[in-house]
């Protein structure tokens, strides 16, 4: 809720500006249609990491481009509202950053054109959505539903990740325009499968399918624009797509169109009841969103051809109701954020009569309502015809997928008629606001859209030659020969709307009889996702608890016996079973130098095993280190004996801070005997290993391939003389940007333990862990 | 630590150190030396200059928070890695230019930025453990409490 007291703060330039980007890409993108809907795919490519099959690389054709007129379109209009309704918000500026980051990673998601790509896309938007949701960090509820999106789809999305990967190996590329080109390898494959399951799993958590829905209704913790954006129009719609991109590789099997017609029937039905229950306006409209993605998804189930060769429905129907759904839900949480905004409440009991003050606001919302309701001459109209026509055209029995749509298409004249009348008629009740209208930018992106799905269906042919038909045949794998008309006479889908029209205001008027009844059904309920994920997480916090007091109870010396007891293990099995012995070992051959050196090691080592006092064995440890570089030094290595060195000296003067605080080693437990057998024990073992594995693979004729690579090319490739050097900062750059990305998160890590204050007893310990 | 020598003698090395951290960062392309072992020279100085006088010395002297330090490291070294796009070759190839005599490269910023970095993530360890340290002789803690 924005402050009332900080609502007339002015509006910051840069919020305003910004809006440009997405209007930019909007405009770019429509020059792209002429092309795409002749039937062209335009591709645009760079290597990234070309060795692991990994490009930045983009795909434009009919479907990509829909969702990316969609994105940046409503995300223009978004950003729009999200300037005046984010007044008076705290760190306006970062909530700016993140909505952007979003639309650029969503974009990303539907144009990329390589799988590993297309997921690095996709956990962005997790990421990004994760911090959406939990803009308001200060509230607990907030911060509950951002992690649970976080686990829920960041959950799916590596399972999808692994589903990516065999994807890869079963089609020999990670391009997805070149898996596409060559759609029936996949669908015979071995791992056919479980590639199915796994990628299924990410695009169903995404899209909050039953039983993954439970995310998405808390996801509304977040501010509308967010609502709006994210977890209506266009993020939930990323599963959706993804379901949609693979059709043609993944899709016309019998257990996929089982598997998606079974999920997305039970969600479509699921949501539909629970969105009769509820009576906050936004929770209302997330369970809406809910059925609306179970209905994409059950007609993503339909095959690709219809009996006789004809172009599927089913699937033309899908992409329509994705292009019809974006319109109008954006539009309506635009209208449920202007009503909280300026009237102070979004409970559905509460709002009455707010025609007069706010006329825009309802404009829009009876725009984007009678198309959500599907009447002509709305592009909602055209979407459910086409849906009804689907539904009846179902290959195995229609009747599941008649009965969920006619369900879903009940439910949706129901809460058309909650969010475009129930507010704006009858008598205006006590609000906690004096309703006025909002101003222009919050009100001007939900009559657009309106206007759009008014113009969408007035003029079908051009809908659905430049949009959906494009689409579809991205979807279907080929052109459909189909023409989409607003009008197809007096038929069973028409006679359908009008049994769902009059069905939905029934229920509408007889609404509070239901809801008492519905109420007590669902909190009788067994178990609910919600209630599963919280049984999930308090299990894996008691688990972490005891791994963490098993592995890491604050001891150091537990911890560095169970790092070396590891290390250990690895080194004699490698030894026992892999056979890396090499028998009889070679000699040894040093000079008087390498000995004397290799002298003053093991006198330093044995220092530190007597030394009574920290400053003693930390001096003793320092001198071995400065043995093992020196041991460097004398094989030609100066850059790693300097590192060695540097590091020596850097853990000697850190120490040195520590220890002045410390107390004194005698006065400390020591170890028992046994304790001291294990310790030599497990240190020899170590000690032996290592050295018979190090002389072992010194006994190998040396492999100089790389090492000649690098001599070659450090000159002429990489301009430098420092062979080390150069692969560090150019042959091998990814890697040590890896390496530095670790050393700064470390680095923080570490600042956050130290500053863990220990809290006093009368303090409450832990609170503050759990977020 | 009070030591009039250690005060006194900082203060000179630390100057030195710095600069030869530089020095180091700018010859390892062709000497030993480069972005890694100039930074941990200076996160050295600068954790020897923390020794002798305090973590507010410090902080004062770098001018920036070390955490900012190391976020600015890893944000030269991967923008670095981007300017590659343009050619267009994979990211992180090394793109050359010839001014003259002088031959200027990303390899060099990016070098920089892993210099930034470590002296940055060293450092938020150094000067936390030091703040802490004084907060705690400033405010101890029951012994029970400190774990």
């Amino acid at each position: 809720m924005a402050a009332a007291s900080k609502a007339d703060a002015p509006v910051p330039l840069f919020s305003r500006l910004i809006v440009l980007l997405p209007a930019t890409l909007f405009v770019w993108f429509l020059t792209f249609l002429p092309e795409v809907s002749g039937g062209a795919v335009l591709t645009w490519k760079v290597s990234w990491i070309p060795q692991l099959g990994i490009d930045l690389s983009f795909m434009v054709d009919g479907l990509s481009l829909l969702f990316a007129l969609l994105i940046t379109g409503i995300g223009s209009f978004i950003l729009l509202y999200a300037s005046d309704y984010m007044r008076g918000y705290p760190q306006v500026g970062r909530f700016t950053l993140f909505l952007v980051s979003f639309m650029l990673a969503m974009l990303g998601l539907v144009l990329s054109d390589n799988l590993i790509a297309l997921f690095v896309f996709w956990e962005l938007t997790t990421i990004t959505s994760f911090l959406l949701i939990g803009y308001t960090h200060e509230d607990a509820a907030a911060r509950r539903s951002a992690l649970q999106g976080l686990f829920v789809t960041g959950a799916g999305g590596l399972a999808m990740l692994a589903g990516f990967i065999l994807l890869g190996q079963a089609a020999g590329t990670y391009s997805l325009s070149e898996i596409l080109a060559n759609p029936d390898a996949l669908r015979g494959h071995a791992d056919y499968l479980p590639i199915l399951i796994l990628v299924l799993c990410g695009a169903f958590t995404k899209s909050a399918q039953f039983p993954f829905h439970f995310w998405l209704p808390n996801a509304m913790a977040a501010p509308t624009p967010v609502s709006a954006y994210l977890h209506s129009a266009t993020m939930v719609k990323a599963g959706v797509f993804l379901l949609a991109r693979f059709t043609p590789v993944l899709g016309d099997t019998e257990v996929w169109m089982a598997t998606l017609t079974i999920f997305g029937a039970v969600t479509t039905v699921y949501a539909s009841i629970i969105a009769l229950t509820r009576t906050d306006l936004k929770q209302v409209l997330a369970y809406t969103t809910v059925m609306a993605l179970g209905a994409c998804v059950m007609f993503l189930g339909a095959p690709t051809r219809a009996e006789g060769g004809d172009p599927s429905i089913g699937l033309i129907a899908a992409v329509t109701f994705i292009f019809v759904h974006a319109l109008y839900k954006a539009a309506l949480f635009m209208v449920a954020g202007n009503i909280d905004h300026e009237a102070g409440t979004r409970e559905l009991s509460r709002l009455g009569g707010l025609r007069r003050a706010m006329p825009w606001t309802f404009a829009a919302a009876a725009l984007a309502g009678l198309s959500m309701a599907g009447l002509p001459p709305f592009v909602g109209f055209i979407g459910k015809e086409l849906l009804y026509k689907g539904a009846l055209a179902w290959p195995a029995e229609p009747y599941i997928a008649v009965a969920a749509i006619v369900a879903a298409k009940v439910m949706m004249v129901t809460v058309a008629l909650l969010v475009a009348v129930l507010p704006f008629f009858g008598a205006q009740r006590d609000l906690p606001k004096r309703p006025h209208e909002a101003p222009i930018t919050m009100w001007i992106g939900p009559i657009v859209l309106g206007v759009i799905a008014l113009f969408g269906g007035l003029l079908p042919d051009l809908t659905a030659e430049t949009l959906l038909l494009p689409a579809a045949a991205a979807v279907m794998g080929y052109q459909p020969d189909y023409e989409v008309k607003l009008w197809h006479g007096v038929n069973i889908p028409l006679i359908l709307s009008g049994i769902t029209v009059a069905t939905g205001a029934l229920i509408y008027a007889k609404r509070a009889t239901l809801l008492a009844a519905l109420s007590r059904g669902v909190a009788a309920l067994p178990l609910t996702g919600d209630r599963a994920y919280d049984k999930v997480m308090v299990w894996l916090a008691e688990f972490a608890a005891w791994q963490t007091r098993w592995l890491q109870g604050g001891v150091q010396r537990r911890y560095i016996l169970v790092v070396f007891m590891t290390l250990g293990a690895a080194l004699a099995v490698t030894i026992l079973v892999r056979d890396a012995l090499v028998w009889p070992l070679p000699q040894v051959s040093a000079n008087f130098v390498e000995w004397g050196v290799a002298a003053l090691i093991v006198a330093a080592t044995i220092s530190t095993l007597l030394a009574d006092s920290r400053l003693l064995a930390i001096c003793s440890l320092g001198v071995v280190g400065a043995g093992v570089a020196l041991i460097f030094l004398l094989f030609g290595a100066p850059d790693v004996a300097m590192t060695q060195l540097l590091v020596e000296t850097l853990v000697v003067v850190i120490v040195a801070i520590v220890l002045l605080k410390l107390p004194d080693f005698r006065g400390e437990k020591r170890p028992t005997s046994a304790g001291r057998v294990r310790d030599a024990l497990v240190a020899g073992v170590v000690g032996v290993c290592t050295t018979l594995i190090v002389l072992s693979v010194t006994a190998q004729p040396p492999q100089r391939a790389i090492t000649d690579y690098f001599e070659e090319n450090s000159v002429p490739g990489g301009f430098g003389r420092n062979i080390v050097n150069v692969i560090l900062v150019d042959f091998r750059a990814l890697d040590t940007l890896g390496e530095v990305a670790v050393v700064a998160v470390a680095g923080v890590a570490a600042y956050a333990l130290i500053m863990l204050r220990p809290r006093r007893r009368s303090g409450k310990r832990g609170e503050e862990t759990g977020t | 630590m009070n030591s009039l020598i250690l005060r006194e003698a900082t203060r000179l090395l630390v100057a030195l150190m710095l600069l030869f951290s530089i020095f180091m960062l700018l010859r390892g392309h062709n000497e030993p030396g480069g972005g890694f072992i100039g930074g941990l020279i200076a996160a050295i100085a600068f954790a020897l200059y923390a020794l002798a006088t305090d973590a507010q010395a410090v902080r004062k002297a770098l001018r920036a928070d070390p955490r900012v330090i190391a976020a600015v490291g890893l944000g030269l070294a991967i923008g670095s890695g981007f300017l590659a796009l343009l050619e267009p070759a994979p990211f992180l190839t090394g793109q050359w230019t010839t001014v003259g005599d002088f031959k200027a490269g990303t390899p060099l910023p990016f070098d920089i930025g892993v210099y930034l970095v470590v002296v940055g993530a060293v450092l938020t360890i150094v000067l936390g453990i030091k703040e802490q340290q004084a907060d705690v002789e400033d405010d101890p803690v029951e012994p029970e409490d400190r774990r």
